[in-house]
């Protein structure tokens, strides 16, 4: 076996191939790379228009507001991507009734869906990388490290991982692609948008309750773990590491306490499970699955 | 090779299949008929460890279809009564990744792949991307596709529906040469003719239960007993089916364009009888003859009152 045979299993070729041979993907590519262009202008463009002015150069903090901002639209844009190209790997080929055959051949269940999970995140991150350049422009200005940037297109591809497994537990669950799309993205929006709102409410109503006193009682809320949930959360916390704290603190707390965990950190233990577990159940249930048989059934031949 | 066990298949409270038994030696060619929704496709799935039996065993060169499916998957050609293809493949690229998905190395996939193109005539479509084939071009392609790894069991399901004439014919003669080769085949179908001349043994299901299963020569005999004959004569036919009412012999009567058709019961001289009889009655017989029982008619024999065996 060559160093290719090993890297490449036959379904991993087989997704690269068809998968850059439609001209869908062709078109992806395009609209992502000219959306986030666009974005990346607009942002520039009201960011700068009233600091620029008179110094004739920019404030670093500026640049690094810039590339905030970009780096949430990535993660939106992400949030987007991820359930459109995974939710159909398996349904899609289902539907296409290619999978029977599949399944009878020597492939095991893990490679079929680690292998359609490696692929579409490939695709994402070719995405990622194409508005690589876009990103070049925050470099020009500086205030932002590479070390960062790395850092973010980790991140980026925890989160696409996280939404990836899901798509694909989805897509095994469901007979039809279209189920498994709106579930993923109703999962995805829970995730996204659903832990923010509830963490802005519960910081609400505990805030209501709270009474500042330097004597007794933690100046922080086990309300702080629900942002902990949303990867907006992570992502700030990842950027400005005071964020963690002030996620957990009442404000008029006392600033001197700590965080009980870093948020981005939590992010990554919580949803490393959930991601373990989606892979798993897909694994498990793309084939059918054999009950358990009881020990204690005397027919022995019994079978379900 | 295939030993299926009481293989019952429930659906809520549907029963798809009910204690079906089944048995097919090596280098058999096994004929699955039965109406649409008889239960066919769900016996292949099973066979193919695609669907788990509610109750009852399946095995497949004595491996057993739940407990070690990867064994049965080797040993098994699989092709499904509706199928896809990966259009955006090439047939040798289609070939090559069933074949790797197989684990066979490519240098000997290199030399495989054109001869099953050669099998299944479809050489000259060696370059042409999957998409651009007919629809009989793919079902031969899909054949192909189910012998890269050389299985000794083939499970075609309905591998002549929806092809024209022509397309069946070429089918045929690929399944006849596949036998040659010693293959253990089982070939699903709804049409009985279709089957009649390739295979050796037949099995008739209907309602999820195996009504009928044996060697083709014996059901017909078993049903020769019955003849049908075939009478023609001019002009007569309104009063020749009254006066039959009074035969011992002859159990049903329908006439159509082409004479009268009559289910006989009995033997060579009672034959020789009744034509005599005919005659002396004034009835002018311009032909008289055996019908052949073909599979169709067996078929139908058996299906309509499901009491054969
Ligand atoms: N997933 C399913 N759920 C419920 N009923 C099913 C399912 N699959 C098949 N059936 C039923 O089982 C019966 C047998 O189907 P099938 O094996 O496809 O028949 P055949 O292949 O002989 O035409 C049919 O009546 C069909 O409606
Ligand atoms: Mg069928």
């Amino acid at each position: 076996m060559n160093w290719r045979g090993m890297l490449i299993n036959p379904v991993l070729d087989k997704e690269f191939r068809l998968r850059m041979r439609t001209p869908r993907s062709a078109v992806a590519l395009l609209a992502y790379v000219l959306v986030m262009g666009f974005l990346a202008m607009g942002i520039i463009y009201v960011l700068t228009s009233n600091g620029m002015g008179s110094s004739g150069r920019f404030d670093p903090t500026v640049s690094r507001m810039i590339f905030y901002v970009l780096s949430f639209a990535q993660l939106v844009m992400i949030a987007f991507m991820t359930p459109a190209l995974t939710a159909g790997v398996i349904s899609g080929e289902r539907e296409k009734q290619t999978l029977g055959m599949l399944l009878t051949t020597q492939q095991s269940s893990a490679t079929i869906i680690l292998s359609k999970l490696v692929s579409s995140l490939s695709f994402m991150t070719l995405l990622i990388v194409a508005t690589l350049p876009v990103y070049s422009i925050v470099f020009l200005y500086g205030g932002v490290s590479p070390k960062q940037l790395f850092v973010l297109f980790l991140f980026y591809l925890f989160v696409m991982l996280m939404l990836g497994s899901l798509g694909i537990f989805f897509s095994t669950l469901f007979k039809r692609t279209m189920i498994a799309v709106i579930v993923t993205y109703g999962v995805g929006l829970m995730i996204f948008l659903g832990t923010g709102l509830i963490y802005l409410f519960a910081m609400g109503m505990a805030q209501a309750r709270y009474i500042p006193s330097s004597a007794q009682g933690p100046d922080y809320s086990w309300v702080g773990y629900i942002l902990g949930l949303n990867p907006g959360g992570a992502l700030i916390s990842i950027f400005e590491p005071s964020f963690s704290k002030s996620a957990f603190l009442f404000s008029g707390g006392n600033m001197g306490a700590g965080a009980p965990i870093e948020l981005w950190l939590e992010f990554i233990i919580v949803y490393s499970v959930v991601i373990v577990l989606m892979l798993w159940l897909a694994i498990r249930y793309i084939r059918p699955v054999r009950r358990r048989r009881k020990r204690s059934n005397p027919g022995g031949e019994q079978l379900g | 090779m295939i030993e299926i066990h009481n293989l019952t298949k429930i659906y809520g409270s549907f029963h798809a299949l009910d204690e079906v038994n089944i048995q097919i030696d090596k280098g058999t060619v096994f004929g699955f008929v039965g109406p649409n929704g008889a239960g066919k496709t769900t016996t292949m799935s099973i066979l193919a460890t695609l669907l788990l039996p509610t109750s009852g065993t399946a095995k497949v060169g004595g491996y057993d279809v739940v407990q070690h499916p990867h064994e049965v998957r080797k040993r098994i050609g699989y092709m499904p009564d509706f199928f896809g293809v990966y259009d955006q493949f090439k047939t040798t690229e289609y070939l090559h990744f069933y074949g790797a998905s197989y684990g066979i190395p490519r240098s000997e996939r290199n030399k495989l792949i054109p001869q099953l193109l050669e099998l299944v005539n479809l050489s000259d479509k060696i370059d042409s991307y999957v998409d651009s084939l007919s629809r009989g071009m793919k079902q031969r392609l899909c054949l192909a596709r189910c012998l890269v790894h050389d299985p000794e069991v083939l499970i075609l399901d309905e591998p002549a529906s929806g092809l024209d004439p022509r397309a069946r014919i070429e089918m045929r003669e690929i399944l006849k040469e596949l036998k040659l080769m010693g293959k253990t085949i089982i070939i699903s179908s709804h049409i009985l003719p279709e089957l009649a001349e390739m295979v050796d043994e037949i099995g008739v299901i209907e309602h999820g239960r195996m009504v009928a299963q044996g060697k083709v020569a014996d059901i017909q005999n078993r049903l020769r007993v019955k003849r049908v004959l075939h009478i023609r004569m001019l002009d007569q036919t309104e009063r020749f089916s009254t006066w039959l009412k009074d035969e011992a012999y002859v159990s049903q009567v329908y006439s159509d364009a082409t004479g009268v058709h009559i289910h006989f019961s009995g033997g060579d001289l009672e034959q020789a009888e009744l034509l005599a009889r005919m005659i002396s009655a004034g009835f002018q017989i311009v032909s008289f003859n055996e019908a052949q029982t073909n599979l169709e008619d067996v078929f139908l024999e058996i299906t309509k009152g499901g009491s054969y065996e």
